[in-house]
């Protein structure tokens, strides 16, 4: 268990309601949850085999204390951002953002599954941007693909070769971007410098060690 | 002057040699026709798309997004902010959104900028190109600088989510908006009916989850031949390229013949008002539309 983890799991005993009332974006909403079902029945994900817990269920869980179970599941992070249950919900919950805030969460709690291939992606892509303040989209590729290894990575370049080609044909894949070229902004150093501050501003706000 | 002028937010994915640089050729060239000014914000950064959630978190996430508000203003005053990116404009509004709601976090994120030694007085409106079109300019105005009607061809208007949720587009309906429809008619083609039209190609997850992205993805083309749709005209770089560059990968799975283009919105502009295949970026499209390519060179 990570520090982090046990420090929370004791500051809130057991009250996990307020545990991600407190400590997850927008998780002070969830109690508004009537548990209508209408954002289930809306998730794009769950008309194909995703969800574990569409997010009814999740929300229900949190008010049923099942810290564990939601803290390691795999359903948040098969959030699309689709948006459609955020419109749809009689109750107005933000549901995008809470599903979001509560991986967030789990992720900085260490409870995030292993391999997430979602979490991953998202690590890779907020490295990416803020290193030169603009998406490298070649060394992005490269990341995601070469995340399980050297043979897995070659072996998804092969699949997803012609995907590849394609786009360096017509011009929107610049192979130049893996050589260190790119594009950068040109204040790199003060957006760094920000980004600490606000995570530093972020982790007093919500009472916790800075990562 | 120009008749609007605009500070110009691109995003990624618009820049030279990358996803979207076809996008943007097109947007230029459409600008121009329409006497619109857009200057692109200097120095701007990512605006840290939505997948970001996870390692950014909530603060650094509206920093990144405020500092090019602080630029906006400093360096192009009194402008509103145009994205043409779905994911960008979305980002950005949420987040002039939270901190316009929130005094802590907004004061938090003005320390975070002296930082970089920039600071916010008010936030600049931020729209999407889109808006552009039909608020500040109207369909009406669209129409007039047509030369060349784009009669006889067929589109499926594809709008996705994140031009259409959470905030969408004024007096529109989140589950059957029509002003891609009218857009597409207002350069003379026709929008076929399209009941895929609002569904979500997987965004971020085409690359985290593809089996199930590409499952959406070929719900997505195949509405569109069932509909009589000859090409997908959509406003969002990211469906724009999901629902293209897939398509090999879904015949494979599933023994499917889907070779549909994906074209944006100011590509069709762009032609209807006279405009060359290469303006219209249309040497940019992974799956070439031969039918416009010709269309044009007459
Ligand atoms: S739509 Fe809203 S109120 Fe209904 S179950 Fe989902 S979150 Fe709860
Ligand atoms: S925003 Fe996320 S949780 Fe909501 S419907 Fe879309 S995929 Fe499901």
């Amino acid at each position: 268990m990570s520090d982090l983890n046990q420090q929370m799991a004791v500051r809130y005993k057991n009250n996990f309601l307020k545990e991600i009332e407190e400590q997850a974006e927008m998780g002070n909403w969830v109690k508004m949850c009537m548990q209508c079902g209408v954002c289930s029945g809306s998730c794009p994900t769950n008309f194909h085999p995703g969800w574990e817990h569409p997010p009814q269920e999740i929300f229900m869980m949190i008010r049923a204390g099942k810290r564990d179970e939601v803290l390691n599941s795999q359903s948040m992070w098969m959030c699309t951002s689709c948006y459609n249950c955020y419109v749809r919900c009689p109750r107005k919950l933000p549901i995008t953002h809470i599903m979001h805030g509560i991986a967030e969460y789990a992720y900085r709690l260490g409870r995030a599954p292993k391999m997430q291939p979602t979490l991953h992606l998202s690590k890779a892509f907020w490295n990416n941007c803020t290193k030169n303040g603009r998406v490298n989209e070649v060394k992005l590729t490269q990341s995601l693909y070469f995340k399980d290894g050297l043979m897995a990575g070659i072996k998804m370049g092969l699949a997803m070769k012609d995907v590849a080609l394609g786009l360096v044909k017509a011009k929107r894949l610049n192979i130049m971007e893996a050589l260190g070229g790119g594009h950068k902004c040109k204040d790199v150093n003060g957006i760094h410098k920000m980004l600490a501050k606000a995570r530093e501003l972020e982790a007093k706000r919500k009472g916790r060690q800075p990562a | 002057m120009a008749r609007k002028e605009y500070a110009f937010y691109p995003g990624c994915s618009s820049q030279k040699g990358a996803s979207a640089s076809n996008y943007l050729t097109s947007v230029e060239s459409m600008c121009k026709t329409l006497d619109i000014k857009i200057t692109e914000i200097p120095d701007w950064n990512c605006c840290g798309a939505s997948i970001s959630y996870a390692e950014a978190g909530e603060l650094p996430r509206h920093v990144m997004n405020a500092r090019n508000f602080a630029l906006a203003e400093q360096h192009l005053p009194g402008q509103e902010i145009v994205a043409t990116c779905a994911a960008c404009w979305l980002g950005a509004r949420e987040s002039k959104e939270r901190l316009e709601h929130n005094s802590v976090l907004m004061a938090d994120t003005q320390e975070a900028l002296k930082e970089a030694g920039l600071s916010i007085k008010a936030i600049p409106e931020i729209k999407h190109m889109v808006e552009v079109l039909i608020e500040d300019l109207g369909y009406e105005e669209l129409a007039k600088p047509v030369k060349k009607p784009l009669a006889d061809m067929k589109f499926a208007g594809y709008v996705g989510c994140q031009t259409n949720r959470p905030f969408g587009i004024h007096g529109e309906s989140f589950e059957n908006p029509v002003y891609l429809d009218k857009l597409i008619e207002t350069v003379g083609g026709e929008a076929v009916p399209y009941d895929q039209k609002v569904t979500c190609c997987g965004g971020a997850l085409a690359f985290s989850e593809p089996d199930k992205a590409q499952a959406q993805i070929k719900d997505i083309i195949e509405s569109a031949y069932d509909n009589g749709a000859e090409m997908i005209v959509t406003p969002c770089p990211l469906c724009q390229a999901n629902v293209e560059v897939y398509q090999g990968q879904i015949n494979k799975k599933y023994g499917t013949k889907f070779n549909m283009p994906v074209l944006y919105y100011s590509q069709l502009m762009t032609i209807a008002y006279g405009g060359t295949a290469k303006e219209a970026g249309l040497d940019g499209n992974v799956i070439r539309a031969r039918k416009l390519e010709e269309f044009a060179s007459k």
